[in-house]
């Protein structure tokens, strides 16, 4: 059977509470579910025999500045077995902006998810070590967020001591 | 460590503390000393900055600290239009900027619905193979540099000095290139240009050889490698290792085969693995998809097709320069690509090549307008270094050298 049809159905079957929301652009398979699953969620796409989501590529997240949920945890995983890959998103309000950490399930995403709390500000639960990737400690904004100016908060990033 | 607190920020400190280490001494001694390597240091490659947890000179603990360099390239990209981020795809990954070329218009081709010309994208594997060669050639000098082989960098640096050259041809620059454009390239490879390709490749494999000779048999370098930094094909995936590093553990991950973009899949080539995972296996790697890389440039000389190198879409593709200062409607649509850009439909694309340092891959998020309005770098180097306290934690602290130099990060691309 095709994947882009057995991942969806295979995930309904397992999980019958919750709403998945597929779609397939390009040619690309997205699935979308509420942000309380996503542990279990990955887990079992992992673990699955028949889909091996082995190799989790890439964590970001989009701010979408004036929506309801402002912004959409991406993940993007590759099945080694199937040459196949997957994005899953959830989606996180400003309000609650945090997310359970996926570290568990893959160790790869640790800096993945350090460095989306950098730049986002959203906060992974039971990260063993969520600090900021790239910004030092002090600073107070994050920088990808849409309300962030290009040009810099000025003051914001105070010199080194002579 | 009193002093040290004072100069390292608490939250590091604590996280080098409680990094889990499951390497144990038993005749410990009393002391741990805390060691600041880099960002200022030769071996590192750049900026990268490592906290060394030390037991003697054996490390128990190691923090890498990131951002030395970072530039801000994602937040930069969503202020520009898809054409103006070209050039700065030349700064990531700045041993290889022609593979970063590739991968960018790659990435917006998808996003935008076009299609280059099949001589584009002959054109475009024989710079991106081209390109791998230059970055592995700098790679194994640097590696062997930095164990202590000084000769070698100077021959695979004068190697590479010669791939320079046919960039020099083919657009001009050297380093910085900007050869590509979205549905096809900035001008047609002139037939010096693959003429100086082909003679490259003819004389380049006796040179190789040498290279190889020169370290192989050398006993000190192979002894100070072998064996060091070594990692399981598992923890290599889970860890997020990709490209010849993880090719090195025996995992046969290539996107050109397992994902075949471009004409790869016209080409027959191998896909080198090694199972060992240590320092020397990623070295003789490296070697390995240098030829096999020359073998590729081969047959996209032999095969390259006549036509043209850009794409027909005049609403897309930016029109050559001496149309646009003789023909109107050229210079409409020149006007109208520059000042508004594109617009890509709405929609989201991940687009990833089998870039010389593993998976290079753009998540792009287009809301319709000229300019991304997400633009996600998936670097290979910065998923590397994500392994690297794995493997430095129960070796000797000069062994740390030599494991930074066989995973080959680039800083420009981990730091965006």
């Amino acid at each position: 059977m095709d994947l882009k049809e057995l991942i969806p159905q295979k995930l309904k079957a397992n999980f019958p509470l919750v709403d998945f929301e597929v779609s397939d652009y390009k040619g690309e398979l997205t699935i979308k579910f509420d942000k309380k699953n996503i542990v279990e969620i990955c887990k079992f796409l992992k673990q699955d025999t028949d889909l091996q989501f082995l190799i989790c590529s890439d964590i970001t997240a989009v701010d979408w500045a004036t929506r309801k949920n402002r912004f959409t945890v991406v993940y993007n995983i590759f099945s080694l077995k199937h040459n196949f890959r997957l994005r899953l998103k959830a989606d996180v309000d400003e309000s609650d902006c945090s997310i359970d950490s996926v570290t568990s399930v893959w160790r790869a995403a640790n800096f993945q998810e350090r460095e989306t709390y950098d730049m986002y500000g959203i906060k992974f639960n039971n990260h063993p070590d969520l600090r900021r990737m790239y910004m030092p400690e002090e600073f107070e904004y994050y920088p990808l967020r849409k309300d962030f100016p290009l040009m810099g908060i000025p003051g914001s990033l105070p010199l080194p001591k002579k | 460590m009193n002093q040290l607190d004072d100069e390292i920020h608490p939250k590091i400190l604590e996280a080098l503390l409680q990094s889990r280490n499951d390497y144990t001494i038993e005749d410990a001694l009393e002391n741990e000393m805390i060691l600041n390597m880099g960002p200022q240091h030769p071996a590192t490659h750049g900026v990268l900055r490592l906290l060394l947890r030390l037991d003697g000179e054996r490390i128990i603990g190691c923090v890498p600290e990131l951002g030395y360099l970072h530039r801000g390239y994602e937040k930069m990209a969503e202020n520009m239009s898809y054409y103006e981020y070209i050039p700065h795809t030349d700064r990531l990954d700045y041993i290889s900027p022609m593979a970063n070329n590739v991968a960018w218009v790659l990435a917006v081709e998808k996003l935008a619905g076009i299609e280059a010309p099949k001589r584009a994208q002959y054109i475009r594997m024989m710079i991106a193979e081209l390109a791998r060669i230059a970055s592995h050639l700098v790679a194994i000098g640097a590696f062997a540099m930095d164990v202590g082989a000084l000769t070698v960098f100077l021959w695979t640096l004068r190697e590479r000095e010669k791939i320079l050259d046919i960039w020099d041809i083919l657009c001009g620059a050297r380093f910085t290139n900007s050869y590509t454009r979205i549905g096809g390239v900035a001008n047609d490879a002139q037939p010096e240009a693959l003429a100086k390709a082909k003679w490259f490749i003819d004389q380049f494999e006796p040179y190789l050889a040498e290279v190889e000779q020169l370290l192989n048999t050398n006993r000190i370098f192979i002894e100070r490698v072998d064996g060091v930094g070594a990692i399981s094909k598992e923890d290599a995936i889970d860890l997020g290792f990709c490209g010849p590093n993880l090719r090195a553990c025996g995992v046969e991950f290539d996107l050109r085969r397992n994902a075949p973009y471009l004409c790869y899949s016209e080409l027959d080539f191998k896909i080198p693995t090694y199972t060992e995972g240590d320092c020397l296996a990623r070295y003789f790697l490296r070697l390995d998809e240098c030829r096999e890389s020359a073998k590729i440039v081969m047959q996209v000389l032999d095969k390259i097709p006549q036509g043209p190198v850009n794409a027909d879409i005049p609403k897309k593709v930016l029109p050559q320069k001496d149309e646009v200062y003789t023909k109107m409607e050229e210079l409409i649509h020149d006007f109208m690509i520059v000042n508004f850009g594109i617009n890509p439909p709405v929609g989201e694309i991940y687009h990833a090549i089998e870039g010389s340092k593993g998976e290079l891959g753009f998540y792009l998020v287009s809301k319709g307008d000229g300019k991304p309005w997400k633009c996600k770098i998936r670097s290979p180097s910065f998923n590397n270094i994500q392994a690297l306290p794995k493997l430095v934690i129960g070796q000797m602290i000069s062994d740390v050298v030599a494991i930074i130099g066989s995973i080959d990060p680039i800083m420009g691309e981990a730091d965006k």
